[in-house]
């Protein structure tokens, strides 16, 4: 067997990385977000992550069982992607929910595909599809108003939208994250037979208070929506330690702060709040911790561009038309649905290759 | 029927009900012929093709036979001889007088006569009251929308040849659970409202 001689194909060019540190590396980088939804949300977290992680690692050693492969649950592969499950659901979901998002994200999304390296889909965000097309309630309503913090509209404005007029086209009227707000706010704006503050709403969403309150994880939301400044704290982090490429968050959040500006207002063109749209909901952790995921995005700069902008430009189209509030999800599934499309038509030109 | 509208019926069909991955249709052709994507891609430009005459031919059928006659309850059937007898005309036609398409097309003409996909939106026409320019927009774009999810999945399969899958799963199950998890991502699309 290759025991004995190690016979390797080129590149011979060591690296001291491994799968192992990378992964807990990254783990380390969510660890000021995760510290701080402890303080938003008390014990909940932590049963939360727990039912997560566990539900991703034992996952991924059965699976390892099951088909006689090398058990490589301590490289951390599959406690990230538990880790971030945990960041992507509402914080009172009933914790076998969770856990039976991370086991979908493992068996079937990573393991059946060939395991760490072959999937086509983030197993997180994939875990997070599955969970959304098979609770939809429990994934769009289980929110918790942090201690200490505000849910995202003034009781007096909230209580406009929860006249019997409003509940014909709104399941529920909690509306606790603010893109939830802005949604609601917006098809009231749009609908004459409504008599509700709707612009007012909207303006206090765009106003500097709400933002400074989303930047500072002050809202309601998912575990990992409500931490921008912390999530961004260890995106640059993985970006300074070069575990991830820039341009992708680059692309993305610039190509969602671009659209936002020009077309996310409500009195024409480049009357948008784009640090609104930044601050809030699931962007910043998907445009640092998952659209950059080695695995499911392109390998190529030139493709990388591609793919962040293409996750922008669909990220604002299905929070702007889409059914759901939040699209940040969905854009990077869909991207990762174009990877291998991308990377074949961005092979970058050889050195020395003269194009015929 | 104004620009808008048409844009509305076009987005629709293409992503927010892409007949394959939210109304699965046409699955066979979707599984059958995403091995590679040269295939994909003239396979797609058959279905793009035989949708959009299908469309004009069934919508103007409908119109001044069945409808004319009261004799809506042979629709499918007629659907059908009307598909199948089109395509082979077609066929026959291209042969003759667009050699060169007729070989780009090659093997997949015939293949799409039973493609349930072609008669899900000939069906989808009527049933919408779409007028005749709308009919042919949602033809043109549904068959857009197939050719892109077969695209999407050939990209796909292409890597996943390279892939460790387990041996149980290699080849047909891997593919439905690709496209399980693409139409989960597809969702992102739903309920959307546009115009």
């Amino acid at each position: 067997m290759a025991e004995k001689f190690l016979i390797k194909t080129s590149p011979h060019i060591k690296n001291n990385l491994s799968v192992a540190k990378v992964m807990w590396l990254v783990v380390v980088a969510l660890l000021p977000a995760y510290i701080h939804t402890f303080f938003l949300f008390g014990y909940r977290t932590v049963w939360v992550s727990l039912a997560a992680v566990a539900g991703a690692v034992v996952s991924e050693a059965l699976m390892q069982l099951l088909m006689k492969k090398k058990i490589t649950v301590y490289d951390g592969s599959a406690f990230l992607t538990g880790l971030l499950i945990a960041f992507n659901v509402p914080p009172s979901i009933a914790l076998w929910k969770v856990a039976l998002g991370s086991a979908f994200a493992i068996i079937v999304a990573k393991q059946l595909f060939g395991g760490l390296g072959y999937n086509i889909f983030n197993p997180a965000l994939a875990g997070r599809a599955f969970l959304m097309a098979s609770y939809p309630v429990a994934m769009t309503s289980g929110w918790k108003a942090p201690a200490g913090g505000f849910l995202s509209l003034d009781p007096a404005l909230t209580q406009g939208f929860s006249g019997p007029a409003v509940t014909k086209f709104l399941d529920s009227v909690t509306s606790a994250t603010p893109l939830n707000a802005l949604k609601t706010a917006r098809a009231a704006l749009n609908d004459p037979e409504l008599d509700v503050p709707a612009r007012e709403a909207v303006e206090q969403l765009f106003s500097a208070d709400s933002i400074v309150h989303s930047f500072f994880g002050r809202i309601g939301g998912c575990l990992g929506e409500t931490t921008a400044l912390f999530l961004l704290a260890g995106g640059l982090f993985l970006l300074i330690m070069k575990l991830a490429d820039w341009r992708v968050p680059a692309g993305y959040l610039g190509t969602v702060a671009l659209l936002t500006w020009a077309f996310g207002g409500i009195d024409g063109i480049f009357t948008g709040n784009p640090l609104f749209h930044l601050f809030t909901g699931g962007l910043m952790l998907g445009a640092f911790f998952m659209a950059t995921d080695m695995v499911t995005s392109p390998l190529t700069r030139k493709g990388k561009w591609i793919f962040a902008v293409g996750c922008g430009v669909l990220t604002f189209t299905i929070r702007m038309w889409g059914g759901y509030p939040e699209g940040v999800s969905y854009s990077i599934l869909l991207m990762n649905i174009f990877v291998p499309l991308i990377d074949r038509y961005t092979v970058p030109v050889s050195f020395g290759e003269v194009k015929a | 029927m104004n620009i808008g509208s048409l844009f509305i019926i076009a987005v629709s069909a293409i992503f927010i009900n892409n007949f394959v991955l939210m109304k699965f249709l046409g699955i066979c052709p979707f599984m059958g012929v995403s091995k590679k994507l040269d295939s994909a891609l003239g396979m797609g430009g058959a279905v793009i093709f035989v949708m959009t005459i299908a469309s004009a031919v069934t919508w103007l059928v409908q119109r001044y036979v069945l409808d004319k006659h009261g004799l809506d309850y042979l629709q499918t059937i007629v659907f059908i001889v009307v598909i199948a007898s089109l395509v082979q005309f077609i066929e026959m036609f291209l042969q003759k007088s667009i050699p060169d398409l007729y070989k780009a097309l090659g093997i997949f003409l015939p293949l799409i006569t039973t493609n349930c996909a072609i008669l899900g939106v000939t069906i989808m026409n009527i049933t919408e009251k779409y007028s005749f320019i709308g009919a042919v927009v949602n033809g043109l774009s549904a068959g857009i929308g197939f050719t892109l999810a077969l695209i999407m999945m050939a990209g796909i399969r292409e890597k996943l040849d390279l892939a460790d899958v387990p041996s149980a799963f290699k080849g047909v199950p891997i593919t439905f659970i690709t496209a399980s998890l693409m139409s989960l991502a597809f969702m992102g699309f739903s309920g959307m409202k546009i115009g």
